[in-house]
């Protein structure tokens, strides 16, 4: 796919792409030993994973951001839209690049996995449904960048937006909602906001459990942002 | 090869073409005419598909652009009025990109496809620079190579030779002349020595209306000893003073 390649390729042309990944990178382990990754004297990766969606809300959006904007804003999407490729096929390509670009960004953090390997004797099934989750968590956060990317071609309000949505989803069903709202809201709302909660999926596979109502939730979450980002292309 | 059948495009309640038909074949040149937001640009970007008509239809060796939007892209090559490269990218990256898109995955046809452009749009001594340190000419050559690097059938330039200095004006009207041959091609231009010089067809539109429609020569003789800007400009002066 010569859209992969270029939109992947793309982020190592400019010097934007590795400080994204560097800026990520000091995120992850400036959290992980804030939160006392060495201090607790347990080996798991909990230090990377509770803070990892909140840093996702702003790394993804800072990746996806110029998918769409970038190429309205230069016309080159003049280009894109006359060459023989239909337009399902790029919204899949640009949004695979950018998912194979913060794969890379979470394969970084495979650092401290192994540091922890090295240090202790961690579970090594609940890592691997930890980082399961959180990718399929910066998929679904893709997915709303890239819809956002396709309405504007400002890179920074798409970014901005994609930010307060990717917030928004995840707060709407944190524990620390559900305090706050606590007795004011009947019981069935609060686990209605709690199925549709980013966070508390991601919990569930930070645990180790795959279980089927999160990944449901992140596949369907991502197709249907997806579908709804061709709609915008196609006009 | 190229037939256009009423085609109407609305922005809003402005009418930015209004009716456009035309048929042209292998050999043809056409010189699209026409004071500025006349419509040219946006009768090519329908043609290319990149824009839907509000009604009407193009249809290129008898695929209907609305149909099968995908058949006729492959047929066309397709130089946009702005330059639409990724300015971080060598000239060379560009051109692999376009040439792979458009389905070109053969190493050596490849490499034998970018040579051959590189050469006819004189681009070697910046081949491996990226394209925003380019100057405009050069980044206009890199737009024409673009548009011919899969040999198409049908050509649509969007002023080819805007911004070019003398001598790259006459080698890109030398190089479209040279294709023509086995090609249909649709150019705009607000040069009218160029249309002159290797069009065989002139359209003149204006507000969206085609108002001219023959050969240069039948052109010209419209007001017999003016020049063809004289023709033009008395032909278009009603939209100048609107
Ligand atoms: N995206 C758009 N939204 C609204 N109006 C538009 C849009 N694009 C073009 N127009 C209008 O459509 C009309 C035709 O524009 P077009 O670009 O086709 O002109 P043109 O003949 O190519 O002019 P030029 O010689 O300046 O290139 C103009 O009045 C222009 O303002
Ligand atoms: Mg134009």
């Amino acid at each position: 796919m010569p859209i992969f390649k270029k939109e992947f390729f793309g982020y190592f042309r400019s010097p934007v792409g590795y400080v994204i990944l560097a800026v990520f990178h000091i995120m992850v382990i400036g959290l992980a030993l804030y939160s006392g990754y060495y201090s607790r004297g347990e080996a798991s990766l909990n230090t990377l994973f509770q803070p990892l969606p909140w840093i996702l809300i702003v790394f993804i959006p800072a990746v996806g951001m110029r998918l769409w904007a970038e190429e309205k804003r230069s016309g080159s999407i003049e280009l894109l839209f006359t060459l023989p490729i239909s337009p399902r096929s790029a919204v899949i390509a640009k949004f695979l690049a950018a998912l194979a670009f913060i794969g890379i960004g979470l394969a970084l953090t495979l650092s401290l996995a192994f540091t922890t390997g090295y240090l202790g004797d961690p579970d090594w099934g609940v890592m691997f449904s930890g980082y399961i989750g959180a990718l399929l968590t910066a998929s679904a956060f893709l997915s709303i960048t890239a819809v956002c990317s396709a309405l504007t071609k400002n890179q920074v309000i798409a970014f901005v937006i994609s930010v307060m949505i990717c917030l928004f989803a995840t707060l709407m069903g944190s524990d620390w909602l559900a305090q706050f709202l606590g007795s004011s809201v009947p019981t069935a709302a609060l686990d209605f906001l709690r199925l549709m909660s980013f966070e508390q999926h991601f919990d569930t596979m930070a645990k180790g459990l795959i279980d089927i109502s999160a990944l449901s939730f992140y596949i369907t979450l991502t197709i249907a942002c997806l579908g709804l980002n061709l709609i915008v292309i196609e006009r | 090869m190229v037939t256009v059948d009423r085609l109407v495009k609305d922005y809003g309640t402005l009418r930015a073409v209004d009716h456009v038909s035309f048929t042209i074949n292998k050999g043809d040149i056409l010189g699209f005419l026409g004071p500025n937001g006349a419509g040219k640009s946006t009768t090519m970007k329908m043609i290319t598909g990149f824009l839907t008509p509000t009604s009407g239809t193009a249809t290129i060796d008898g695929f209907d652009v609305a149909k099968d939007p995908i058949e006729v892209k492959k047929r066309i090559g397709y130089l946009p009025e702005s330059s639409a490269a990724y300015p971080e990218m060598t000239v060379v990256e560009f051109l692999t990109y376009v040439a792979e898109a458009r389905g070109i995955t053969d190493k050596d046809e490849l490499n034998k496809r970018l040579a051959d452009v590189i050469v006819k749009c004189h681009l070697d001594s910046v081949k491996y620079r990226s394209i925003e340190n380019l100057s405009k000419g050069y980044r206009q050559r890199v737009g024409v190579a673009q548009a011919i690097i899969h040999d198409p059938q049908v050509l649509v330039l969007d002023e080819p030779t805007d911004g070019l200095d003398p001598n790259q004006k006459h080698e890109v009207r030398k190089l479209i002349q040279a294709m023509s041959a086995d090609k249909a091609i649709i150019l705009s231009t607000h040069i009218l020595e160029e249309v002159e010089a290797i069009c065989n067809r002139v359209i003149i539109i204006d507000q969206g209306r085609v108002l001219v429609d023959e050969s240069p020569a039948e052109f010209k003789a419209r007001i017999p000893g003016a020049t063809i800007d004289e023709v033009f400009r008395d032909l278009t002066k009603d939209s100048a003073l609107a």
